[in-house]
């Protein structure tokens, strides 16, 4: 078994850091994710591919803009493009099950457990840091929990979905994920932040 | 200057890519007219006003849309999918 190596870097590592004498704004964290696919449904088939994947993921997905779901510690799922989902859970195994429940009427999944890095920001500031980096509406009104949002950090795309009141979780490319989370670092300096 | 992506909402400018005219119509492949295939190649009316142009929502849902914009104010009036989806009336 070969171990899955950090793209984080040296520069990730748990601790306290920036401006905390007035509490910690957010906690920073990368979450296990054995598994992280892509799904897209042919023309007219985007409901018959939510339904698929939610069977083999424990979900209940619909192919509504923006819409998502998760279950905690699990697997989640979010709505990035029209007809298209991001999937993810920690089980590694799941990456099967939703390769094979996708058939080919419906549409293809492909596995980037190995393409994507997930990242999780959690506290009373993650709104605000994430304001700054994303041109999006972070409050809870406009962006609700578990809905899902395909964006862009300048040329680094970022698919975001909210997990919690103050959480969310963000998939980056693997091959920029040392590179953008020393922007998420960066931005949640005056906030104070911690690292787990 | 925000453009409404029918499948994502308002969004920054930042996300889109410019893909082109809109209104300029490909000769058939075939054709050797070279006066139909300058014209489509070179000509463009840029005008001072509304215009139909593709936008790709690059940085998002990547959707290739229509945009009906005025290049005088940046106003846009329009924001479609370029291309229809069988069975929804919608388009992707
Ligand atoms: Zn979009």
């Amino acid at each position: 078994m070969v171990e899955r190596a950090t793209p984080l870097g040296t520069d990730f590592r748990p601790g306290s850091y920036g401006d905390i004498a007035g509490g910690v704004g957010v906690t920073l964290s990368a979450p296990p994710t054995g598994t992280i696919v892509e799904a897209t449904a042919w023309p007219g088939r985007d409901k018959a591919l939510a339904t698929a994947l939610g069977k083999a993921a424990g979900l209940t997905l619909q192919p509504a803009p923006g819409s998502g779901a998760f279950k905690e510690g699990k697997a989640a799922a979010f709505v990035i493009g029209p007809g298209r989902f991001l999937v993810s859970g920690k089980d590694e195994a799941l990456s099967g099950r939703l390769t094979q429940a996708v058939d080919p009427q419906t549409g293809t999944a492909t596995d980037l457990s190995h393409g994507r890095t997930a990242l999780r920001i959690e506290g009373p500031a993650a709104e605000w840091v994430l304001a700054k980096l994303f041109a999006l509406d972070f409050s809870q009104a406009a962006f609700p929990v578990s809905a899902g949002r395909a964006t862009a950090h300048h040329d680094v795309f970022a698919q975001i979905q909210r997990t919690g009141e103050s959480r969310f979780d963000l998939y980056v490319f693997r091959s920029l994920a040392r590179a953008f989370s020393g922007v998420l670092r960066h931005a949640a300096e005056e906030a104070g932040y911690t690292i787990r | 200057m925000l453009i409404s992506c029918p499948h994502c909402g308002p969004r920054d400018l930042a996300e889109f890519s410019y893909q082109g005219d809109a209104t300029r119509i490909r000769p058939d492949p075939a054709s050797t007219d070279a006066k139909a295939w300058y014209g489509y190649v070179y000509a463009r009316p840029n005008p001072a006003g509304r215009h139909r142009e593709f936008w790709q929502h690059a940085g998002g849902c990547r959707a290739h849309l229509l945009v009906v914009r005025d290049t005088l104010t940046h106003e846009i009036y329009e924001v479609t999918f370029a291309r229809p989806l069988p069975g929804t009336g919608e388009t992707a």
